[in-house]
């Protein structure tokens, strides 16, 4: 489900952070603010809105279930879209970061060796924004493990399907004795986000290393 | 076979109206001051620069053309960029940086191995920018832009960046590829050093104008541009080697008509070669002077007479043949021989101040 939400979430990740990199057009700080809401926004709210939008009768929901018969809400390819929206801004920051610090005159040096833009993206832009990517990518990936509100809002917590660790964390608090299984399951949380923040630090220094930077 | 460059561009503090047309073959120094707008004038014929009204033309071929819409983006131009910062791509190898245009470019006649051969490359093939000191990623940048194959290759003053030991490591480079490739070259640049050494067609750029444009070395003979304004102001004479005299040490070199005894050079009699003569070195004189220690005694005749009244100094250009001097003088010795254009005057000059360059 994490990988999913990632997945499908960093390539527009990519995209916007792009836009909003490389792009002066009016209304990009619209842009920019619509971007960054699902991070200010109480999680809740972010899965209400989801509801709305992709819900069996939302506009995009039901365009969804008549089209090609699918159905997010109470499923885990729902629980999937709320965790990418939910990590989008964080993935965003990660590569927009790293797009801002590639030096667009490297891109002029490539269009006077030949290079058309959509080559100059591939063979310049993406590898010295793929430190910000994978970093994107991992801190995306242990976020969406730990999401809460926006999920339990739109996909519910049916457990093996739409459960999300501190769903699980907090089902097993519900219930009588329970405490031992939270107490695993949080064990695990917080070793996942330790393994992940380590890993995207540790790779995010590899790369940069390797370009000098 | 010409390039034709005409611009017009507003910046806050400039505005730039650019116009000339040289021809292609050789290298074509574009000089002047920085923030002048030799640098823009560049990127306007690399098309890293779309200005509000151009017409860029080279070899027949229109690059820009504002009044018919026309604007070839960079990656069409085949104009290889040579930049002040080189600009290698940090995530690859220098091979890959010098493969990257090549692979991109139509089969040219350019080939790998020559650059390589030629920039003195084949150590640092393997190693990624980061660690190359700035003269080898400069000469890396050189043979990426040369691999590229293209029609002219554009350098945006290669050399300012360096300490004067890299400065005299890649400079060798530059005048060999001037040398064995026959490739169009334009090249940006402050340095009057480099001029001497590099330039066949010289464009003086000042505040956002051409103030000159034509062969380098009758531009640097004349007194009334502001080029010969500099300390180091100098003409060069295109020579060739006539011949060796080993005993006494000195070498006969042949300039327009005179002979010039320089030195004893290692070149070979017939060798083509450029003598750079600083206008604060030639003394001019009436009659023959005697019992002097000097060589170099030419007949010629006063050209114009240019006065510096704050520098308190006079710019004489002197005609020899089909070449020409420049003699920096006080303005009293000026009145004291009624120097005046179509006098016939002596111009002496010292071995020892008199540089060979490679032709």
């Amino acid at each position: 489900m994490a990988a999913r939400a990632v997945g499908f979430g960093l390539p527009v990740a990519l995209l916007a952070a792009w836009v909003l990199a490389r792009g002066r057009f009016p209304g990009h700080f619209l842009v920019n603010a619509l971007a960054h809401l699902p991070m200010v926004l109480p999680p809740v709210v972010t899965g209400w809105l989801l509801l709305l939008l992709f819900g069996v009768r939302g506009p995009v929901g039901a365009w969804l279930a008549a089209t090609f018969g699918i159905r997010l809400v109470f499923t885990t390819a729902g629980a999937s879209l709320a965790c990418a929206v939910m990590v989008f801004p964080l993935m965003l920051r990660a590569i927009r970061q790293s797009l801002e610090a590639i030096d667009p005159r490297l891109e002029q040096a490539a269009s006077s060796l030949g290079a058309g833009a959509l080559d100059r993206f591939f063979s310049i832009t993406l590898p010295l924004a793929a430190p910000g990517l994978l970093v994107g990518a991992i801190t995306g990936f242990v976020a969406s493990l730990g999401e809460f509100g926006a999920v339990i809002t739109f996909a519910a917590s049916i457990p093996g399907q739409t459960q999300t660790l501190p769903l699980a964390i907090y089902a097993a608090m519900q219930v009588p004795g329970g405490e031992a299984v939270a107490a695993r399951l949080s064990l695990i949380s917080i070793v996942l986000a330790l393994v992940g923040l380590l890993a995207s630090e540790w790779v995010g220094r590899r790369l940069r290393a390797r370009v000098g930077l | 076979m010409s390039l034709s460059v005409a611009f017009r561009q507003d910046f806050s503090e400039l505005t730039l109206d650019i116009g000339f047309e040289v021809p292609t073959a050789g290298t074509t120094v574009l000089f002047g001051r920085s923030g002048c707008g030799k640098t823009t004038t560049l990127k306007a014929v690399a098309g890293l620069l779309r200005p509000a009204g151009c017409r860029i033309e080279i070899d027949g071929t229109v690059l820009a053309d504002t009044a018919s819409g026309l604007f070839v983006p960079p990656e069409q131009r085949r104009i290889g960029i040579v930049f002040q910062d080189s600009r290698l791509f940090p995530h690859m190898t220098a091979e890959a940086n010098l493969r990257y245009g090549l692979r991109r470019a139509p089969t040219g006649t350019i080939r790998f191995e020559d650059v390589v051969d030629l920039l003195g490359l084949s150590g640092l093939l393997a190693r990624r920018p980061h660690t190359l000191s700035g003269g080898e990623r400069q000469r890396v940048a050189i043979g990426r832009a040369l691999l590229s194959q293209p029609r002219l290759l554009a350098m945006d003053e290669p050399l300012s960046n360096l300490d004067a030991e890299r400065k005299a490591e890649v400079l060798p480079y530059l005048a060999s590829l001037r040398n064995t490739l026959d490739l169009p070259i334009l090249y940006v640049t402050h340095s009057l050093d480099e001029v001497f050494r590099l330039a066949d067609t010289l464009v003086l750029i000042d505040a956002g104008h051409v103030v000159e444009a034509g062969p380098f070395s009758a531009l640097l003979a004349r007194a009334d541009l502001p080029i010969a304004q500099h300390d180091d102001a100098a003409a060069v004479l295109l020579a060739r080697v006539v011949r060796h005299d080993p005993a006494r040490q000195l070498t006969t070199l042949e300039a327009g008509g005179c002979e010039l005894l320089v030195p004893l050079q290692d070149a070979p009699p017939g060798t083509r070669v450029r003598a750079r003569i600083p206008a604060r070195e030639v003394i001019l004189a009436a009659e023959a002077p005697h019992g002097i220690s000097l060589h170099n005694i030419l007949q010629g005749t006063v050209h114009g007479v240019v006065e510096n009244p704050v520098r308190h100094a006079a710019l004489v250009e002197v005609s020899l043949g089909d070449q020409g001097l420049l003699a920096r003088i006080t303005p009293d010795a000026v009145a004291r021989l009624s120097l005046a254009p179509g006098r016939p005057v002596l111009a002496l000059i010292k071995s020892m101040a008199i540089e060979v360059l490679p032709g």
